[in-house]
């Protein structure tokens, strides 16, 4: 169904945004169920790569019974290969804060944060500006939503919801338990919303262009478009807006150097295909009809022949590792373990059979791990060490 | 209004309340999950795993801990997904943990080692981390031994120290395999703002944190035929105690307790609950006179309200953290500093002793008095007053090594001079009690009656709130106390650090007008001290308690100026209560402390 497809390119994210401040108007006119319809019907989901239904999320915060609610933009970008959000944030800004502020105006907020990525500093003067620009124009039009910026300081973990909640309350960015969920204890113990820059750019189409021309693209389960990060062995490396539901054969045939061994799906918390499944796998979100399916947050590294997968992994992990924010006992202990471990089984001191232990300790990781991070170092893990075993041991 | 839903657990049907966690729910049902992190007395952190179950029809598996049950909910706690899993995580922690066993100070009472041992984890399949990583122990705190290769990461040192005390000394810092428990800016826990309450030690389910101990040197010294070494025993001890040697929680093993320490080879056991009747005619004298010094005379001076200096971990607590109040200190010592000063000058020259042949170690529920005992300035017996100071933990450790079976000694009584004492004296082992010591003497004192509660239990001080406020209305007092006629003496308890921190906040904001205030450094007073036996909880801390009052409520005499050795010592001694000679022997002065 996905194999046919062809590969297209789509301008919407970084087209003109001159027209901010008529969508802004236009949008708040409207009654939150209006917007909120508009983006369930739009079938976006959450660009971050967990893919958590935008419609819904928003619904579930705009339900919730509180004087004091959030609009938070997760700027953390820290999956690595993911380099997309800065490039919105540099090159749109206007459309990321007027989506922050049609958010607080369908869920009742006031006070919306940027949660910018640390190595992201340099990013903050421009961001000023556009800010003070925006609010300025809020207040014009006598809306009264308020936009700060949050610096993280670094830690991959701070990307993950609730861990960044932790971070900007002062606290160590840690993951918390949940339930409860961000929609009804997110910042501050107030209802929140959390959404990954590109999921904000693209509520701004839906908004501006309405629903049909996002649900259009793109296949079922995936709609719309999103933005992929290319890096790699690649010629042309780069930002590119793609419909969903492309295959990965068309787009190695696009992006790849003629000799691609595998895909990294996803970033170092994705899946690794090799050249054998390229045909059979399809970029967007799991349903039920789509057959092998990766979500992403837009993270495409592509390796040739001359890399060794070893190292991929080795390297993978030891981001990990260091990255873990080391409270849960599967993902503290477990990184370690899976890192320390195939480095033996390289080395000789543990036999191959060892290679299985270590995948069943994935297996638990995914089950027990307190959060995505430590839940998803297993689809890199498993996806390299089953599909090049031989390279792990020889 | 809570309504109640139902859940089955391994297909036993269960009616709980909403809200309820599925760690509560299965105990309710008779389902045993093994938890690592999780402490009754603290937030749930859900960090460990240990006690993941599986829901059916979700694909992960969950936190029973951290997971309130939805109604219809099916649990599993033992299927196979769920024991591999958990087999997985214990060995993930014994990987990662210096599992040293049997030089472990913990070795029996280790939370991990009983995991392991549950779950029968005979191989060592993952690759040893322990060794790998630069481990430190930290043992320059005369208090508390920090082993961080022992550490599980669970981090109720943290919550302890953050919740229940309000001190942040321990945090966590770090990330990923470097991760770790630690002070502010890694420094020694002697050098950071710990009140070496020992709580963090009580919490850890490992031996990751423990008391310094002082075991070989007691031993030495008893064996040491030169030495005469003298033993005081705590309030609390004796309610505690019996639960590292067989007895039930809340037993009261007082006479069981001096059998076995003059088994163990003491040349005199005395108890510090006679120099807790002491403090009271002390600190109640002193109370007395402030009072007059600021109703009556208008002394600026002189600072109202008066708070209580029993405790230790309070003491340094508020060196630390308010630092500008340490006038508002009684300057009466500790109980035990007191029997330390005496036992070297009073008990010496009436049993004719050389001070210098005096070895004075007392059996304390605290850590912070292992500190206390080291401080430069309690040396007024012109020895160091107080030599040793062992835990409840520690005594019991001696008792077992001497093969004493403690369940069958014969109760015996403590030896004369410093031995007596009454139920005011024992009650100080319990959050409330030196208030309600010092109103059944200051009353006496100021009225000539006894104070107006049944039975002398002034209940309004009692019981596990974590601040607790009662007010005495002084009426028709003696003649020479007229000024306080009248007068609505306002007491305040406050216990757990986090408390007492809150009571002094309200005094800073000049929110509150109490007199005379009573602070105790842990959860519950003494008897939930941080040397006394493992595991605590709220419950069992009530059990301590109500043995505490039991015991007092069976004693004879249950008012401090009733004590005939207290009589004496003012008349063979001290004179009268803030005599010069109390002054040089029984009072202290105070440090002003840093935060960071």
């Amino acid at each position: 169904m996905t194999t046919n497809y062809q590969l297209r390119r789509v301008d919407f994210i970084f087209k003109n945004e001159n027209d901010w401040e008529e969508v802004l108007s236009k949008s708040i006119s409207r009654t939150p169920q209006e917007l909120i319809n508009e983006l369930i019907s739009s079938e976006l989901k959450g660009r971050g790569g967990a893919g958590f239904p935008t419609g819904l999320k928003w619904k579930l915060s705009s339900e919730a019974v509180d004087d004091i609610k959030y609009v938070i933009c997760n700027a953390d970008e820290g999956e690595p290969g993911t380099f997309k959000d800065r490039e919105i944030l540099s090159r749109v800004p206007f459309k990321v804060l007027t989506a922050m502020a049609v958010c607080g105006h369908v869920i009742g907020a006031k006070e919306g944060y940027i949660y910018l990525r640390g190595e992201y500093f340099f990013l903050q003067p421009e961001l000023k500006k556009a800010i003070s620009e925006f609010e300025y124009f809020c207040k014009e039009i006598n809306l009264d939503f308020k936009i700060r910026i949050f610096m993280g300081s670094g830690a991959y973990i701070c990307g993950e919801e609730t861990a960044l909640f932790e971070s900007m309350e002062g606290k160590r960015g840690e993951p918390r338990n949940k339930p409860p969920y961000p929609s009804s204890y997110g910042y501050m113990g107030k209802p929140t919303v959390i959404n990954n820059v590109e999921t904000l750019a693209h509520t701004f189409t839906i908004f501006k262009y309405g629903a049909k021309r996002f649900y259009d693209l793109g296949v079922q389960y995936s709609r719309g478009s999103k933005l992929f990060s290319v890096s790699g062995d690649t010629p042309k490396p780069g930002i590119y807006e793609l419909e969903l539901g492309m295959s990965l054969a068309d787009f190695v045939d696009e992006f790849g150097d003629g000799d691609t061994k595998a895909v990294q799906v996803g970033g170092a918390s994705g899946f690794l295909v090799p050249r054998k499944r390229f045909g059979e796998t399809a970029i967007g979100f799991q349903g039920k009809l789509t057959g092998i399916s990766l979500p992403t947050g837009g993270s495409m590294m592509l390796f040739n022949s001359s890399r060794s997968m070893f190292n991929v992994l080795d390297n993978y992990l030891e981001f990990f590792r260091e990255e873990s924010c080391g409270q849960c006992t599967p993902c503290r202990v477990g990184c370690q373990q899976l890192l320390k471990g195939i480095k033996a089984v390289k080395r000789g001191e543990k036999n191959a059979h060892y290679l299985d232990k270590l995948l069943r300790l994935t297996e638990t990781m995914q089950l027990t791990a307190k959060c995505g991070l430590g839940q998803s170092v297993a689809n890199s893990f498993s996806s390299i060490v089953e599909n090049f075993r031989e390279e792990m041991i020889y | 209004m809570t309504k109640n839903i139902k859940i089955t657990i391994n297909g036993v049907s269960v009616e709980i309340e909403e809200g309820t966690t599925i760690l509560d729910a299965a105990r309710k049902a008779g389902v045993i999950i093994p938890t690592l992190c999780y402490h009754k007395d603290l937030c749930v952190a859900g960090n460990c795993r240990v006690c993941i179950t599986e829901i059916v029809g979700q694909k992960r598996l969950t936190a029973a801990c951290a997971t309130p049950c939805e109604d219809g909910m099916e649990v599993l706690t033992n299927s196979l997904k769920v024991r591999n899993s958990r087999k997985h995580i214990v060995e993930l922690l014994l990987s990662e943990h210096n599992a040293d066993c049997t030089r472990c100070y913990k070795n029996g009472n280790c939370e991990l080692q009983h995991l392991a041992s549950e779950y029968k984890i005979m191989t060592q399949d993952f690759i040893r981390l322990a060794p790998m990583k630069k481990y430190t122990i930290d043992m320059f705190s005369p208090s508390i031994v920090k082993d961080d290769s022992k550490c599980v990461r669970c981090q109720r040192c943290v919550r302890t120290c953050v919740e229940l005390q309000g001190v942040n000394a321990l945090t966590v810092a770090h990330k990923g395999d470097q991760m770790k428990i630690t002070t502010f800016f890694e420094k020694l826990i002697s050098d950071v703002v710990c009140t070496t309450c020992g709580q963090c030690i009580n919490h850890c389910p490992t031996g990751a944190l423990v008391e310094k101990n002082y075991i070989e040197e007691v031993w030495d010294a008893i064996a040491d035929t030169t030495k005469h070494v003298v033993v005081q025993t705590a309030p609390a001890v004796r309610v505690g105690l019996g639960e590292e040697l067989g007895f039930e929680t809340g037993t009261r093993v007082t006479g069981k307790m001096v059998a076995a320490l003059k088994r163990l080879g003491f040349d005199a056991v005395m108890d510090t609950d006679f120099t807790a009747d002491l403090t009271i005619m002390e600190e109640g004298t002193e109370l007395l006179t402030r009072l007059k010094k600021v109703l009556v005379d208008h002394d600026p001076e002189v600072k109202l309200p008066m708070a209580t200096s029993c405790s230790p971990g309070w003491i340094k607590y508020i060196e630390h953290m308010f630092p500008d109040y340490l006038e508002h200190l009684s300057t009466c010592k500790s109980p035990q500093q007191m029997f330390g000063a005496l036992a070297k000058t009073y008990y010496a020259k009436a049993r004719n002793l050389d001070p210098e042949t005096i070895v004075s170690v007392s059996i304390m529920p605290c850590t912070a008095k292992k500190f206390e005992a080291n401080r430069p300035e309690m040396h007024d017996s012109g020895y160091r007053d107080v030599d040793y100071v062992l835990t409840t933990r520690e005594l019991a450790i001696m008792i077992k090594q001497a093969g004493i079976d403690f369940m069958k000694l014969e109760d015996m009584h403590y030896d004369r001079l410093m031995g007596e004492s009454t139920g005011a004296g024992v009650i100080f082992g319990a959050t409330g009690g030196v208030m309600e010591a010092a109103l059944r003497t200051a009353y006496e004192l100021v009225t000539g009656r006894e104070v107006p509660f049944e039975n002398l239990n002034i209940i309004p001080v009692r019981g596990m709130e974590g601040v607790k406020e009662a007010t005495v209305k002084i009426e028709n007092p003696l003649k020479e106390w007229a000024f306080l006629d009248g007068v609505e003496l306002k007491c305040a308890v406050a216990h757990g650090l986090v408390n007492a921190g809150k009571v002094m906040e309200s005094i800073r904001k000049g929110e509150a007008n109490y007199h005379f205030i009573e602070f105790m450094a842990c959860p519950g007073g003494c008897l939930g001290g941080g040397g006394q036996p493992i595991p605590t909880s709220p419950e069992i801390r009530q059990k301590r308690a109500e043995a505490i009052y039991a015991e007092d409520a069976g004693m004879p005499l249950r008012k401090s100026h009733q004590n005939q050795e207290i009589i004496k010592i003012y008349k063979d001694f001290l004179d009268h209560p803030l005599s010069e000679k109390s002054h040089h022997l029984l009072h202290t002065h105070y440090t002003a402390r840093e935060r960071f």
